[in-house]
């Protein structure tokens, strides 16, 4: 049906489309509703990783226990989303399809490099989020296909914390910019794995590279100075809402209190699980 | 298109078309007018009602995809006909609104916290309003409503000790 029609669009939540609607900036000839598909929905746990239904509403992946055990970094970031009402409509693929450069759902999927899984005509596909990201709302999905499920990947570590912050200028609002970080501690503190991920500074949220870091203690000196290398590289959007050389020093601050705040998580973690 | 929803707990059909809001279905087709029209693209919240008893935003939905969920809007938290809920009344002891418009999505999205928890932070209260815009009050009193009521509802869920009605009630302050 979708393939079928040029201008047709699939409604799931509507939290996006609706608004979009009724400002007269979508004007679809038919609305195809995929929010109660059975296979589109649920969350399910494979080997290392979880796979998230594309209809799944952000309020239940938010209080989903195997969510917030197994990709807590998801957990965190979904109660920035939005507001309560509509988390309770929007759906986490909706968000993915929508490809705001500031929203945090896409920012996850590519801090944690997540598989992003497509319904064709003739079948399925999928692609690394980073592939899926093209630019500001777009992503590389074809005419007639349709997002059906997240693949996030699942991080073995017994101790795992993550950070998550943002500025914007009214609570929920979009973020000028946004910083999700995961770091992964062996038994003496020192930082086995870390990933850390950008978004509302440019047309699509970055992964960053702070590789520097696996292997020591994460101390002040060494995150700042892995930071602003990461950040150097990066380019700045200016815009109404806030200048390239704002967002930037934001970035700059965030990044290294988002880490600080994945080592802490990780550190209150307890060794039990190791001993 | 014809649909049935549940709303207040009852059953009623309608015809609509395919592309009209809940809102204005609530609204127009049902004369429910306690579910307000504010921006109508989903911003300010005014037109919020209960979706299987959590707060969504009836101008961001259509009509034709309300059918099979249990609908609650300001008009069916009255406990009777001319009475007030604990929530309502609490809003009109603090003064926790002015003008009106915003109410009955501030109630319903507060009566929705106030399912999950009778013990709201401060915190848990800015949350659970966040979506809705009042321009008169400030929300300093409507969050001190909220408080109020929760405080209320808190007392009439205690359970107190049976007195013996011919003793005096030593405890009572």
């Amino acid at each position: 049906m979708l393939a079928g029609d040029e201008d047709a669009r699939l409604i799931a939540g509507g939290q996006t489309l609706v608004p979009m609607l009724a400002m007269r900036l979508a004007r679809p000839a038919r609305l195809i509703d995929i929010l109660r598909l059975p296979e589109l929905a649920g969350i399910r746990e494979e080997r290392g990783a979880v796979v998230v239904g594309a209809t799944t509403r952000q309020a239940q992946a938010e209080r989903d226990s195997v969510i917030r055990a197994l990709v807590p970094m998801l957990a965190r970031a979904l109660p920035w989303v939005g507001h309560p009402p509509t988390r309770n409509r929007g759906t986490i693929g909706g968000s993915i399809a929508n490809a705001d450069p500031s929203a945090e759902i896409p920012l996850v999927a590519i801090t944690l490099g997540a598989e992003i899984m497509l319904a064709t005509k003739s079948g399925s596909r999928s692609m690394p989020a980073d592939d899926f990201f093209v630019g500001a709302m777009q992503t590389a999905i074809d005419q007639g296909e349709c997002v059906s499920a997240i693949r996030f990947p699942v991080w073995p570590h017994q101790r795992l914390g993550v950070g998550f912050l943002e500025i914007s200028a009214r609570r929920s609002d979009f973020a000028f910019v946004a910083v999700a970080a995961q770091v992964a501690l062996d038994e003496d503190g020192c930082c086995i794995d870390v990933a850390l991920g950008l978004g509302g500074v440019g047309e699509r949220p970055l992964r960053l590279k702070v590789s520097s870091l696996v292997g020591i203690k994460l101390d002040a000196a060494s995150v700042s100075e892995a930071v602003n290398r990461a950040l150097a590289e990066v380019e700045a959007t200016s815009d109404l809402h806030a200048s390239a050389a704002y967002r930037r020093r934001v970035a700059v601050t965030l990044c290294t209190r988002a880490l600080e705040q994945a080592r802490a998580d990780a550190s209150d973690k307890s060794r039990e699980g190791l001993r | 298109m014809k649909v049935e929803l549940r709303i207040n707990g009852v059953s009623r059909s309608t015809d609509v078309e395919p592309r009209k809001t809940l809102l204005d279905a609530l609204r127009e087709n049902f004369l429910l007018t306690g579910t307000r029209a504010g921006c109508e693209h989903g911003v300010c919240g005014a037109c919020t009602v209960l979706i299987d008893d959590e707060p969504v935003r009836s101008c961001l939905m259509f009509a034709v995809q309300a059918d099979g969920y249990e609908i609650t809007t300001i008009e069916g938290l009255a406990p009777a006909p001319g009475e007030l809920s604990v929530i309502q009344d609490a809003f009109c002891e603090t003064h926790g609104l002015q003008c009106g418009y915003c109410t009955s999505g501030m109630i319903l999205a507060a009566h929705a916290l106030l399912q999950h928890t009778l013990t709201p932070t401060r915190d848990d209260i800015v949350e659970a309003i966040s979506a809705n815009i009042c321009r008169c009050t400030g929300y300093g009193q409507i969050i001190e409503a909220v408080e109020f009521a929760a405080a209320r509802l808190r007392i009439a869920n205690t359970l107190r000790p049976v007195r013996d009605v011919d003793e005096p009630a030593a405890e009572t302050k």
